[in-house]
């Protein structure tokens, strides 16, 4: 089972839909509990950093999720809740979790795009992800495979944390973290077979660490 | 790089599908969520639904529609028509869908878009524009208006200052139809296309008059459009959505072609 991690700030249902479409029984659940009990967490996330955090923390949930990345849960963060694993978001000037260094930038809206023109702020569609190191997230997807990314903050950790990166008027870090702690900065709940495949690669990774344990 | 969306537009009414939609194969003609699956499997890159119900009761099947929607694409959608109030987005957002589209609801109280963006974020929020050309006014200094009630209504408002105003109070993107292009399959309406993308720094999706994936291609390159609305091209199944993908990439337009 993986758990969905409820703070009132994500798109619990959607993730939880797609988890449904692949017959992966999921709980969206903030009861340590049940947490616990998880193969894995997926910690999502829409809007801004600011209120996220401020959901995280008014009940405590903050040192729930950090407690059970301690534990090595394997977790997989997705959109706000990719960005605020980080130290820091500009966005509300969020100090958010800590958990992977590194702070989310706003897009700079000077960069310009392959036109020429200014970017357009958010980004918003779909756009390839070039990995720079080999993760398990990304076994068996097509070549050239594309995601849903919306978002107008991006996570920029340092170099070793990089797992993949996008180009949107200049490249920039849409996957980031470590074996077993991951963070995406697009929707794969949203992004057709690619994004399928990837939430069935991290449900099989949990599986395994769960039987391993 | 950021590819250029290809999004089918589906008018429902009570549920069903208004027009009729003439597929080969056994899918259900008329059923909403079985075309969305199957422009989902052809490579759409978004869906978006009006909603042109009238009573209560047809609204009721239609977010049922959204929800089984939501449970068969997983890719994002819209769903506009009809909307009035927050109270009317939140519910078509809990049934699943990623984004609304507000119009005339807009048109006659522009607070909707900021309270939207405040509520839900700036990312579900779709300023949806009827635009139609007219003499160039005082009032309507770009030759450009914006109408409602299906272009019967003409709002004296011009469409680049109604464009601006949707960005500044929290739109996310601008669904702009051109009422003149409308049904004529003869191509965008560019010049409109151009002046508000220009002007904009959010995206715009070009809308009324695709004929052929050329028009798409101009609309993405002459127009600066991010994405382009069809509707009749692939309903009545002239094109595939892989097909017009295919021919827009050809012509050197970024395309989701792996899906």
């Amino acid at each position: 089972m993986l758990a969905i991690f409820d703070y009132h700030a994500g798109n619990q249902t959607s993730v939880r839909r797609a988890l449904d479409h692949l017959g992966i029984e999921s709980r969206i659940t903030s009861d340590p509990e049940l947490l616990d009990r998880a193969e894995g967490i997926i910690f999502p996330g829409v809007g801004a950093a600011g209120q996220a955090m401020e959901e995280l923390t008014s009940c405590g949930l903050d040192e729930v999720l950090k407690a059970l990345i301690w534990q090595e849960k394997p977790l997989l963060g997705i959109c706000v809740g990719c960005q605020i694993l980080l130290d820091y978001s500009q966005e509300n000037n969020t100090k958010a979790l800590s958990i992977i260094p590194g702070e989310c930038r706003l897009f700079n809206p000077s960069w310009t795009d392959e036109d020429n023109r200014p970017i357009r702020v958010p980004h918003m569609g779909w756009n390839s992800v070039q990995l720079k190191r080999d993760c398990v997230l990304f076994q068996g997807l097509e070549p050239g495979s594309e995601f849903y990314f919306v978002h107008s903050y991006y996570p920029a950790p340092p170099e070793e944390f990089v797992i993949g990166t996008t180009t949107y008027g200049r490249p920039f870090c849409s996957v980031h973290g470590r074996p077993g702690l991951w963070a995406v900065q697009f929707h794969p709940e949203k992004s057709g077979a690619p994004g399928l495949r990837i939430l069935s690669n991290f449900h099989a990774y949990c599986r395994e660490a769960s039987d391993a344990q | 790089m950021l590819s250029k969306r290809i999004i089918p537009c589906l008018d429902v009414r009570d549920g069903k599908l208004t027009k009729g939609v003439r597929f080969k194969g056994n899918v259900d003609i008329g059923d909403p969520v079985e075309t969305a699956r199957m422009y989902y499997e052809q490579g759409a890159d978004e869906i978006v639904f009006y909603d042109i119900t009238a009573s209560a009761e047809g609204r009721g099947i239609f977010l049922d529609v959204v929800e089984k929607v939501a449970s068969t694409i997983f890719i994002p959608f819209s769903v506009g028509g009809g909307i009035g109030s927050v109270e009317d987005m939140r519910a078509v957002l809990l049934a699943g869908a990623e984004k609304v589209s507000v119009n005339s609801g807009a048109v006659k109280n522009p607070d909707i878009i900021s309270q939207g963006a405040a509520a839900f974020g700036s990312q579900c929020v779709v300023l949806g524009m009827d635009v139609k050309r007219v003499e160039k006014s005082e009032a309507v200094p770009s030759g450009f208006e914006v109408v409602i009630h299906g272009g019967r209504k003409h709002m004296g408002l011009d469409a680049l200052d109604w464009a601006k105003t949707g960005e500044a109070l929290g739109a996310g993107e601008i669904c702009l139809n051109s009422i003149d292009a409308d049904g004529t399959k003869d191509g965008y309406d560019l010049e409109l296309t151009r002046l508000i993308s220009r002007k904009v720094r959010i995206p715009v999706i070009a809308s009324g008059g695709a004929g052929n994936p050329g028009h798409m291609a101009e609309a993405f390159v002459k127009g600066g459009a991010s994405a382009a609305l069809i509707a009749s091209i692939v309903h009545y199944g002239e094109y595939s959505i892989a097909r017009i993908k295919q021919e827009i990439s050809e012509q050197g337009v970024k395309m989701r072609m792996v899906w």
